[in-house]
């Protein structure tokens, strides 16, 4: 086996019941200014072995959603209405009722979060290991030895050098480093869920490269379920089976990261790929999405999109349109996604390709 | 008709005996009216040093900047105030180089009454308004009394864009001026960018880390790649993109994530022989490039640094070994 294959997680892909399922979430903060509507219904879940990736805007609440699941959340919000319910093996439970010890226990054992940011993960003055050994006490793992082996493993997975890194401060390690030593970390007690908030932002694109790969390979070798959670599509299109597209609050599109990336349903979706531009697509003319995000203490009537959305009619205005499936497994929340589906079929969204060898794999592909 | 811009030689060093970095090194390359030039790299590659020298917001340790001509270092007062009016910069964050305790008002008014562009105050308002209806941001008599915190970030952009053409530049550096803005809303500055170009003559020397922004802003204009403080190869956007022929630019081509499922699966993978950036304070030998690249030739790249060369393609690059040599991005 190669050095960097992690030997204790190589069974099949995982089946049966979801490990995470969000049952009708809604998260608010309470201001001076009134209630922000950060996540207004959210039903998802999340299925094992599969990398889901959350996309969308600043405020579009896809943070928001992440943090409620670790139950990081500041304390002026408030998770309510809504269920989140965690499965593992037999056992089952709802996230929301887990006592504070329980609720330790759940984040790292069961379910780790890997922030955006990685030097403020960190604290500054705790070496990698001091930080890696005080984790694992924290669990009531107290064994020195067998908490060194399972850093060194989990460094050697990552590609760093333990020698190198493990008596590093954080500020001694770069960005891609430290990136990777939070990866690495996240791991450590064998979670069955990660969650990732922006995993490469903030990162030099061939920094950027080397934790796709690893992220790869995590959700392809070692069958991990994973979150992703990102404003930058290409993070969707390279690692996520489902994409979930989240406006003011709201999943308002979920579907295959083809469907989303082809046949998008949702117009906020269709205008996010027609803003974003590729390195190896040919030449297209992008266009921006006109206004912005609205404001999530006065929300607009209707779909929280219509005042930006050039399908937009009369019903947009007065009722929001739930999610309604589209296609098979693929769900729009758009009272005109036949209308948007008409519109791909004259103006398709296949970039094809500028300097592939053969073009017809990229068609047969998008096919 | 002479290049608007030229860096020749344009070197610039921070610190002081060993602990000296050389950010920028050597770097030459001119910039024609009208034209579009994106300067592309990762952080630390020497882009944003090079535009503040550019701007003039840098004294240059050796080499030297060329406006319309003429050495900027050589500049009497009046020729080097025009300069300093003629050449703009817009940065990254427009959070922070907003004034936040001045209204929009005060932000544009202030140098088009400094620099004599209008005789009245109220002649200053007026063309206050307009600048912000040429930046699309309307209706100019709702956003001229907010401050900076009330606008969204990509208003603030447009009001960074909006004091630059106070003083009717001839060039604008753009440094990442997009890079803080929400992916929807992107475009539209890039857009309006454009139409600048084309109403105010404005010629753009756009900074980035983006290389699909870059592709996308300088189709038809030119791409010059940095690494370690050095140009590595630069050329016509399209060429530079379908045919790289450094090492880097192939591996920086390769190694953006693509917003596109079928595009992300046929991306050549590109092993490096190393993952991190050697430090500026001990720069490798010869190509700095040498530890990482995959076509390492010992005994000559490590020994010294090469030149650029000319491309029958079009624009220059600085690797002897794989000049010649095309290689497709996709598989």
């Amino acid at each position: 086996m190669a050095q960097n294959q992690l030997d204790w997680k190589t069974e099949d892909k995982p089946t049966g019941k979801p490990p995470l399922s969000l049952d009708n979430v809604h998260v608010g903060y309470a201001t001076r200014r009134g209630k922000v509507q950060a996540v207004r219904g959210v039903t998802v879940d999340l299925r094992a072995g599969e990398s889901l990736a959350l996309i969308g805007e600043s405020g579009s609440g896809k943070s928001t959603l992440g943090l409620a699941i670790v139950r990081l959340l500041p304390e002026t919000a408030q998770v309510s209405p809504g269920v989140i319910t965690y499965r593992r093996d037999e056992r089952e439970v709802d996230v929301l009722r887990l006592t504070p010890n329980e609720m330790r226990e759940f984040r790292w054992s069961d379910c780790a979060m890997v922030f955006q940011a990685a030097l403020n993960a960190f604290n500054p003055v705790l070496t990698v290991w001091n930080q890696t050994f005080d984790t694992a006490k924290a669990h009531g793992w107290h064994d020195k030895q067998a908490v060194l082996a399972r850093l060194v493993e989990l460094l050697q997975f990552v590609q760093l050098d333990p020698k190198r890194v493990i008596d590093a401060y954080p500020h001694e390690l770069s960005g891609g480093m430290r990136q990777r030593v939070l990866l690495a970390l996240s791991l450590l007690l064998n979670p069955q869920v990660l969650i990732l908030d922006e995993p490469t932002t903030a990162l030099d694109i061939i920094t950027q490269r080397t934790i796709i790969k690893l992220l790869r390979q995590l959700k392809e070798d070692q069958h991990f379920t994973m979150i992703f959670i990102s404003h930058d599509l290409a993070i969707a299109a390279e690692l996520a089976d489902r994409v979930a597209t989240m406006y003011a609050g709201r999943i308002v599109e979920l579907g295959t990261s083809d469907d989303i990336f082809y046949r998008p349903r949702h117009p906020y979706t269709l205008g996010l790929i027609r803003a974003v531009p590729t390195v190896s697509g040919g030449f297209e003319q992008l266009f921006s999405i006109p206004g912005s995000p609205p404001d999530l203490i006065n929300l607009p009537s209707g779909c929280k999109f219509h005042e930006r959305c050039s399908f937009a009619t009369d019903r947009c205005i007065q009722e929001e349109p739930e999610l309604e499936t589209v296609g098979l497994n693929h769900a729009a929340a758009c009272w005109n996604w036949r209308a948007v589906a008409e519109e791909l079929k004259l103006n398709p969204l296949h970039r094809g390709a500028l300097n592939v060898l053969d073009p017809s794999i990229i068609l047969a592909e998008a096919a | 008709m002479a290049p608007i811009i030229e860096l020749r030689n344009l070197t610039k060093r921070f610190g002081k005996g060993k602990e000296t970095v050389t950010a920028v090194d050597a770097v030459s390359f001119a910039v024609e009216p009208g034209e579009t030039v994106c300067l592309v790299g990762e952080s630390g590659c020497g882009k944003s040093t090079t535009g503040r020298m550019v701007a003039g917001l840098l004294e240059p340790s050796a080499g030297e900047v060329l406006f319309e001509g003429k050495s900027i270092s050589k500049l009497d007062s009046v020729a080097f105030r025009r300069y300093r009016q003629s050449v703009q910069i817009i940065h990254q964050d427009p959070y922070s180089s907003l004034n936040p305790t001045q209204t929009i008002r005060a932000i544009l008014t202030a140098p088009l009454l400094r620099h004599n562009k209008v005789k009245k105050r109220a002649d200053a308002e007026g063309r206050a308004l307009e600048l912000l209806e040429v930046v699309d941001l309307t209706p100019a008599r709702d956003i001229i009394d907010k401050y900076p915190h009330q606008l969204s970030g990509g208003q603030r952009q447009r009001v960074a864009v909006a004091r630059a053409l106070t003083v009717d530049p001839k060039f604008i550096v753009a440094d990442e001026a997009v890079s803080m803005v929400d992916v929807s809303i992107r475009v539209s500055i890039l857009t309006m960018l454009a139409r600048l170009k084309q109403e105010f003559d404005v010629t753009f020397l756009f900074i980035t880390h983006d290389l699909a922004l870059a592709k996308y802003f300088a189709w038809e204009g030119r791409i010059t790649v940095m690494y370690l403080g050095r140009v590595v190869e630069d050329g016509p956007t399209q060429r530079l993109i379908t045919d790289p022929r450094h090492p880097y630019t192939q591996a920086l081509l390769s190694a953006v994530p693509e917003a596109d499922p079928a595009l992300a699966q046929h991306k050549r993978q590109i092993e490096l022989r190393g993952a991190e950036i050697p430090s500026l304070l001990a720069l490798p030998a010869g190509c700095t490039f040498h530890p990482r690249c995959p076509y390492f030739v010992p005994g000559q790249c490590d020994v010294a640094a090469p030149p650029l060369e000319p491309l029958v393609e079009g624009g220059r690059v600085a690797c002897p070994v794989r000049k010649l040599e095309h290689i497709s991005l996709l598989v």
